[in-house]
């Protein structure tokens, strides 16, 4: 079995960058990443894009190009494609590759994986033709796809950042539709102090709006409803407000309400979690240094808490500067020496955060949908469903399962947890803490028994 | 309607089958990607009402984009776009709501 000082699970910023801090100081260190390509899904296939797409996808994109190519100069076993599906505490990371599984040992682990896009749980949400934001943009980094006459819904900075590609790709959006009220910016206004510190990332998104006002993009605010018109496909979008609604006429529809920590791993592992009020989800507990409730494992970038990319970089660096020290590759005077910029500039990069996280607030009828709204896409139980289950004594997330099935799908809980616990909280007037999340268990990807099978025992005989 | 955003050359560009019907892909393409492109987007139906189903995150997260690939049921997201291959749309299994045991 191949062993490593440092395995890291994501080839974003944050796992790049950990990866390259950790090598550059003499770390063996191995990344894996389910793409095939490097950049996680922010910097998606950056280092195949065209002139063209660069023009479309703007500075922040491009970025991305110095990491992967510093990654690549440096002494570090790439492994794409990897369909990572067991990680244990004490080391061991296992995963398939092209059908054949694997199994390494790392003394030390770091799980970069990344943000997911938070479930926008309204009626037809399911229908084809329905995708997140996300799923826009990777259309057109991986193959210069866009969408011609679509709707944008929901909140967030993303709906901007994408509306505007889609413009400089000649395909501006029929419409964004916002969830956002005006009492978000009042809240939003105890933050100010913060949100002057970052303050580029305001001025940033000032820039996106006044682009797609000045191409003449219809931006609706304040929507408390929204709805697919269609069934088997996409026809449209209803958009209610304090006694108006409009159809919009389209085939695609993307959501977005901003991203949440993707904790598969961290859960699985159970690794200590708390509830971000701020953020309505749950990070992992970690210290200053990324380090969870287990000591070998680390958690850097949005999987520890959305913070975006350039701070998943910089908590890539801290992460890596501190196992480096465990590993005795460095002194802690050095590891001092060397973090001192670095959290400084991702404390400058955090600063922003809560204001835009409570600019861009969850609406009540997304984070807890009406009745008949689907909630567990793979199972097709309704919010309806889990407030049922709720007075007939079922207690928490993983309790549902035995009334319903949600989170027993495919997606295992993926884009339901967050909704069934916020539910659940509610409805039994509790804390998110204590009601807890769906019990994760690996494999967190599929696997066939053939692969597991076909492994290797943990240790050599 | 979704777009290609420059016309595919014909050195990076091949074809591959969906239920027996060509579908052009590019280089770099998912198989996702590609079906989108032609405008497929119902790859499957739900097993639970029958529901038709297609791509949603597109980064492996959310497996609404199932397929079947040499009788193996893959993420299409996931899965690169290569010359020739035959994809299916997952069986749905008898005994299930859904599922007839036939393809939508």
């Amino acid at each position: 079995m191949k062993q490593f000082d440092l395995i890291v699970v994501g080839a974003g910023p944050a796992g790049m960058a950990a990866a390259i801090f950790a090598a550059t100081h003499g770390a063996s260190v191995v990344i894996l990443d389910e793409q095939p390509r490097l950049g996680g899904q922010i910097y998606r296939d950056v280092t195949r894009s065209t002139v063209e797409r660069d023009g479309i996808l703007g500075p922040d994109y491009i970025a991305g190009k110095k990491l992967t190519q510093d990654l690549i100069t440096q002494d570090i076993t790439h492994i794409p494609s990897a369909n990572v599906w067991e990680v244990t505490p004490d080391g061991f990371v296992t995963f398939t590759v092209n059908g054949k599984a694997e199994r390494i040992a790392g003394r030390f682990l770091l799980l970069a994986t990344g943000a997911l896009e938070r479930s926008v749980p309204i009626p037809g949400w399911t229908t084809p033709g329905v995708m997140t934001a996300g799923a826009g943009q990777i259309l057109l980094k991986t193959s210069g796809i866009v969408s011609k006459d679509a709707v944008l819904a929901g909140s967030g900075p993303l709906l901007y950042l994408l509306a505007a590609q889609m413009t400089a790709a000649g395909s501006p959006p029929l419409a964004i539709v916002e969830t956002q009220r005006l009492s978000d910016h009042f809240r939003a206004a105890k933050y100010l102090t913060g949100a002057f510190r970052g303050r580029q990332a305001i001025f940033k998104g000032l820039g996106l709006l006044r682009t797609l006002r000045k191409a003449g993009v219809r931006r609706i605010t304040g929507a408390e409803g929204l709805e697919i018109i269609g069934s088997a496909k996409v026809e449209g979008m209803k958009v209610t407000k304090s006694g108006w609604s409009e159809d919009l006429i389209c085939d695609n529809v993307f959501l977005h309400q901003g991203v949440v920590p993707n904790v598969q791993f961290s859960q699985a592992l159970r690794l200590d979690h708390t509830w971000c009020e701020t953020q309505r989800c749950f990070h992992p507990v970690t210290d200053q240094w990324g380090r969870t409730s287990s000591p070998t494992i680390y958690v850097a970038g949005d999987g520890a808490g959305i913070g975006g990319a350039k701070a998943a970089e910089h908590a890539g660096r801290v992460c890596a500067a501190q196992i480096l020290t465990e590993l005795d590759y460095i002194k802690s005077s050095k590891r001092d020496e060397l973090v001192r910029p670095i959290l400084a500039a991702l404390r400058k990069e955090l600063a922003v955060r809560p204001f835009l996280d409570t600019l861009y607030a969850v609406p009540e009828f997304i984070a807890r949908p009406a009745d008949p709204v689907i909630v567990c896409r793979c199972e097709e139980v309704t919010a309806g469903n889990i407030r049922q289950y709720a007075k007939l004594g079922c207690v928490g997330p993983n309790q549902t399962k035995a009334f319903g099935r949600p989170g027993m799908g495919p997606c295992q809980g993926r884009y339901c947890g967050l909704t069934v616990t916020d539910i659940l909280a509610s409805e039994h007037g509790k804390h998110p803490d204590q009601i807890g999340s769906y019990r994760i268990r690996m494999p967190v990807k599929p696997v066939t028994l053939g692969e597991v099978a076909a492994l290797a025992p943990k240790t050599p005989k | 309607m979704f777009e290609r955003l420059t016309v595919p050359d014909l050195d990076n560009s091949f074809t591959f089958f969906f239920e027996g019907k060509p579908v052009p892909a590019c280089d770099g393409d998912t198989v996702a990607a590609a079906l989108i492109a032609v405008g497929i987007i119902e790859f499957r139906t739900s097993p639970v009402s029958g529901q038709l189903r297609g791509p949603f995150c597109l980064m492996g997260s959310c497996f609404e984009c199932l397929v079947e690939i040499d009788g193996q049921t893959v993420q299409a997201c996931m899965t690169p776009a290569r010359s020739g291959i035959e994809i299916r749309q997952p069986r749905v299994p008898e005994g299930t709501k859904g599922g007839t045991g036939e393809a939508i």
